[in-house]
C-alpha cells in the first residue's frame, strides 16, 4: 500500500520528523558524551525510531507510556521537549527531572510519560498499576509498555502478563525485539527466542508480530492493538524485530555482533527507507525533506544550548523530593 | 473505651480507609479466605471484588501494580502475607515505589501502603520467622510503621493513610491476638513520634513493635528490683524520632535498645549511632544492644525461644549497663 494511501502528507511528514529527530538527537547525544557533557550510562535508540513513532502516534495524549532504559526515543515522541531531555542528560536543574533521574530514569507526568525504569522487567508491574488505575477510574487511558527480548526472562514479565489478562486490563505490552540483551544474543538465552510474541497466548492474549524497521507497519498494527485494547478486550502483545545500531551503551565496544549481521541490518534503517519512498511515492521532494532535516538539526543544536547554558541544581536540591510529607 | 485486639485495630483502620473511594485492597488470601492472619474477614462480601483484590501468589507484580495505582493517584494497600515473602517484591519497592519520586523532580507520587507481617516465635521456621522492617527504614524515600498497641495500630494506620509516600506498614505476627484499649472519638498517632511507654529514671530502654511489649514486661519487673526504666517506643523507624530518644538517654545516662532482628546491621545499631552522636556526655555507661541471636530461627521450641530476647536479657542488659 502505499503511504498516502493510509496516511495524509502533514501526517506522513510528522512521522519523519520524530523519526529524524531522534535520530539527530542520539547522535548529538553520543557526541555530547565524548565531550563529557553527559555522564553515566547512555543507551542510544538509533536504529529503533520507526517503533517509538509508530506506536507512540497511535495513541491518544490521555494514554499513558512506560518504558525501559533506553528511553529517548519514546519520550520525544510522546511529546517531550528535546530542551528538558538534553537538559536532564547534562544533569541540569532544567532538566525533566531537574537532574536526579538522568538518561535511564526520564519523565513527563504532563504528558503521560510515566518514565524509564533501569531495572530490567521493572516497569511491568508498574504498567498494570497503571491500567489497573484506568480501569477502576473509569477512565478512557490505555498503558503502552515497551519492554526488551532480555526482560521476557524476568519473572516480573510473566507476573504481569498474567494479573493484566486475569483482570481485563487496559495495557498493550511492546517488545522490542533487537536480538541482543546487551551482549547476550537472544538465542543464547531463551528458549523460546524465535517466536516470542506467542508467549502471550500462554495467557490468552492477542498478539502479533510486525517489522520494526518500518514505521507504517508498526503504526498499522498498534491501531489494531488499540482498537480491541479500548474495545475492553484486555491486554495485548505486540513484538517488533529490531535492532540497534550501536552498542547497548557508550561504553560497549560491540564485540559479540558480525559486522555481515550489522550491514544486512542497516541497509534497512527506518528513516534511509522511509525518505526513499516520499521520493519514489512521490510524497515530498528531496527539497522539501532537506528543510525538514534544517529544521531538526536546529531543534537539536538549540537543545544541546539550552542544556549547555543551564544552570547544575543548587546544592539544596539534594534533599528535595526525598518525600513528600514530613 | 474498648478493650479489642490488635486485629481488630487494623480490621478497624481498614474500614476506615475503605470509605475514601481511592482506596482498594490487593494481595494473597484476602478475599474468600479473609486474610492469612483474618484481618480482611467479611471484607469481600461487604466491598466486593472490586475493591477487595484477590492476587495471584505474585509478591512482585502485587507490589509493583500498587505502585503504579499509586502513581495514578488511588491509594492502594497492597497485603504482602510476611515480610519474609517482600524479598520477591524488592525491586518493585525499593527501585520503583521509593524512588519514582526523587528520580521524576517531585513530578510523580507514590502513596501506596504494603501492609505486612514481621517477627518469630510461631514455630514456622527460618523463612518465616524474620523481621526485616530495618531494612526497608535504610532505604531513602519509603517510610516504615512499627505499632506495638491496638491503639497505635489503628492511630497510626490513619497518619499513614495521610502519607504521600510509600509507608511499609509492620504488623507483628505475635500481637494480633493482644487486646488493649482504644478510644471510640477519633484520634491519630502522629507519623515520625516515638511514644514514652513508660516513665523512668534510671535507664532508657528502646525497643519497637512486640519488643517494645517485652520491654514493658521487664520493666516491671525491674521496678520490683529496685530500677525505674524508660520505655521508649520507637512507633515508626523512619522517621526516626531522635529527639526523643535523646531527650529520654540525657535523663537517664543509660539506654539498652532492643531489637528481635540479627546484631549484624540491626536497626538498633542506628539507635545506638544517634545516641552517641547526641548525647554522649551524658551517658554513664556503653550503650547495650539487645538482638537475635545470629542463626537462621530454628523450628523446635526451645530453640526458637532460646534465639528470641526475652525479658530476661533485657532485664540482664540493664542490670549489667547500671552496673548492678
Amino acid at each position: 500500500m502505499k503511504l498516502q494511501e493510509t496516511l495524509e502528507k502533514n501526517q506522513l511528514l510528522d512521522f519523519y520528523r520524530q523519526m529524524f529527530l531522534i535520530r539527530r538527537f542520539e547522535e548529538m547525544s553520543a557526541e555530547q558524551y565524548t565531550l563529557g557533557n553527559i555522564r553515566g550510562f547512555l543507551h542510544l535508540y538509533i536504529g529503533e525510531e520507526a517503533i517509538a513513532v509508530g506506536a507512540i502516534n497511535s495513541l491518544l495524549p490521555q494514554d499513558y507510556v512506560v518504558t525501559h532504559y533506553r528511553d529517548h526515543g519514546h519520550a520525544l515522541a510522546k511529546g517531550m521537549d528535546p530542551n528538558a531531555v538534553m537538559a536532564e542528560l547534562f544533569g541540569k536543574s532544567t532538566g525533566c527531572s531537574k537532574g536526579k533521574g538522568g538518561s535511564m530514569h526520564l519523565f513527563d507526568a504532563e504528558k503521560r510519560f510515566m518514565g524509564g525504569y533501569a531495572i530490567v522487567g521493572g516497569q511491568l508491574p508498574l504498567a498494570v498499576g497503571l491500567a489497573l488505575a484506568s480501569k477502576y477510574k473509569k477512565e478512557d487511558s490505555l498503558v503502552m509498555c515497551f519492554l526488551g527480548d532480555g526482560a521476557i526472562n524476568e519473572g516480573e514479565f510473566h507476573e504481569s502478563l498474567n494479573l493484566a489478562s486475569l483482570w481485563k486490563l487496559p495495557v498493550i505490552f511492546f517488545v522490542e525485539n533487537n536480538l541482543y540483551g546487551m551482549g547476550a544474543a537472544v538465542d543464547q538465552t531463551l528458549v523460546f527466542h524465535d517466536e516470542i510474541y506467542k508467549f502471550a497466548r500462554a495467557y490468552k492474549m492477542p498478539t502479533a508480530r510486525v517489522d520494526g524497521m518500518d514505521v507504517m507497519k508498526v503504526m498499522e498494527a498498534t491501531k489494531k492493538a488499540v482498537e480491541s485494547v479500548r474495545g475492553g478486550g484486555g491486554p495485548y502483545l505486540i513484538e517488533a524485530m529490531a535492532y540497534r545500531f550501536r552498542g547497548h551503551s557508550m561504553a560497549d565496544p560491540i564485540e559479540y555482533r558480525a559486522k555481515a549481521e550489522e550491514e544486512r541490518w542497516k541497509k534497512k534503517d527506518p528513516i534511509v527507507t522511509f525518505n526513499k519512498r516520499f521520493v519514489s511515492e512521490k510524497v515530498a521532494t528531496k527539497k522539501e525533506l532537506d528543510q525538514l532535516e534544517k529544521e531538526i538539526e536546529e531543534i537539536v543544536e538549540n537543545a544541546v544550548k539550552f542544556a549547555d547554558e543551564s544552570p547544575f541544581p543548587e546544592p539544596d536540591a539534594l534533599y528535595e523530593d526525598v518525600y513528600g510529607s514530613k | 473505651m474498648a478493650q479489642i485486639t490488635f486485629r481488630e485495630a487494623i480490621s478497624r483502620a481498614l474500614r476506615e480507609a475503605m470509605q475514601d473511594e481511592r482506596v482498594f485492597i490487593m494481595g494473597q488470601d484476602i478475599g474468600s479466605y479473609g486474610g492469612a492472619y483474618a484481618v480482611t474477614k467479611g471484607f469481600l462480601a461487604e466491598y466486593g471484588p472490586e475493591r477487595i483484590r484477590e492476587t495471584p501468589i505474585a509478591e512482585s507484580v502485587i507490589s509493583g501494580a500498587g505502585a503504579g495505582a499509586a502513581i495514578a493517584g488511588l491509594r492502594p494497600i497492597v497485603e504482602l502475607m510476611t515480610i519474609n515473602f517482600s524479598f520477591l517484591a524488592m525491586d518493585q519497592i525499593i527501585n520503583h515505589a521509593a524512588k519514582v519520586r526523587y528520580m521524576s523532580g517531585g513530578q510523580l507520587t507514590c502513596p501506596l501502603i504494603v501492609r505486612t507481617v514481621t517477627g518469630g516465635g510461631a514455630s514456622v521456621g527460618a523463612t518465616h520467622s524474620q523481621s526485616l522492617e530495618g531494612w526497608f527504614a535504610s532505604v531513602p524515600g519509603l517510610r516504615v510503621a512499627v505499632p506495638s498497641t491496638p491503639y497505635d495500630a489503628l492511630g497510626l494506620f490513619r497518619s499513614s493513610l495521610q502519607q504521600e509516600d510509600p509507608v511499609i506498614f509492620v504488623e507483628h505476627a505475635l500481637l494480633y491476638s493482644s487486646r488493649g484499649e482504644v478510644p471510640d472519638e477519633p484520634y491519630v498517632v502522629p507519623f515520625g513520634k516515638a511514644d514514652i511507654k513508660r516513665i523512668g529514671t534510671d535507664v532508657t530502654i528502646v525497643a519497637y513493635a512486640r519488643m517494645a511489649m517485652v520491654a514493658m514486661r521487664a520493666a516491671e519487673e525491674l521496678e520490683s528490683r529496685g530500677i525505674s526504666a524508660e520505655v521508649v517506643d520507637l512507633q515508626t523507624l523512619s522517621p526516626l524520632d531522635g529527639d526523643t530518644v535523646a531527650a529520654s538517654v540525657q535523663k537517664t545516662n543509660h539506654a539498652v535498645v532492643v531489637e528481635e532482628t540479627w546484631y549484624t546491621g540491626g536497626f538498633g545499631a542506628t539507635v545506638v549511632g544517634l545516641i552517641q552522636e547526641r548525647v554522649f556526655d551524658y551517658l554513664n555507661a556503653p550503650v547495650a544492644r539487645v538482638a537475635g541471636v545470629e542463626v537462621p530461627m530454628p523450628y523446635s521450641r526451645h530453640l526458637e525461644q532460646a534465639s528470641i530476647p526475652d525479658e530476661s536479657r533485657i532485664i540482664q542488659a540493664v542490670e549489667s549497663t547500671l552496673g548492678r
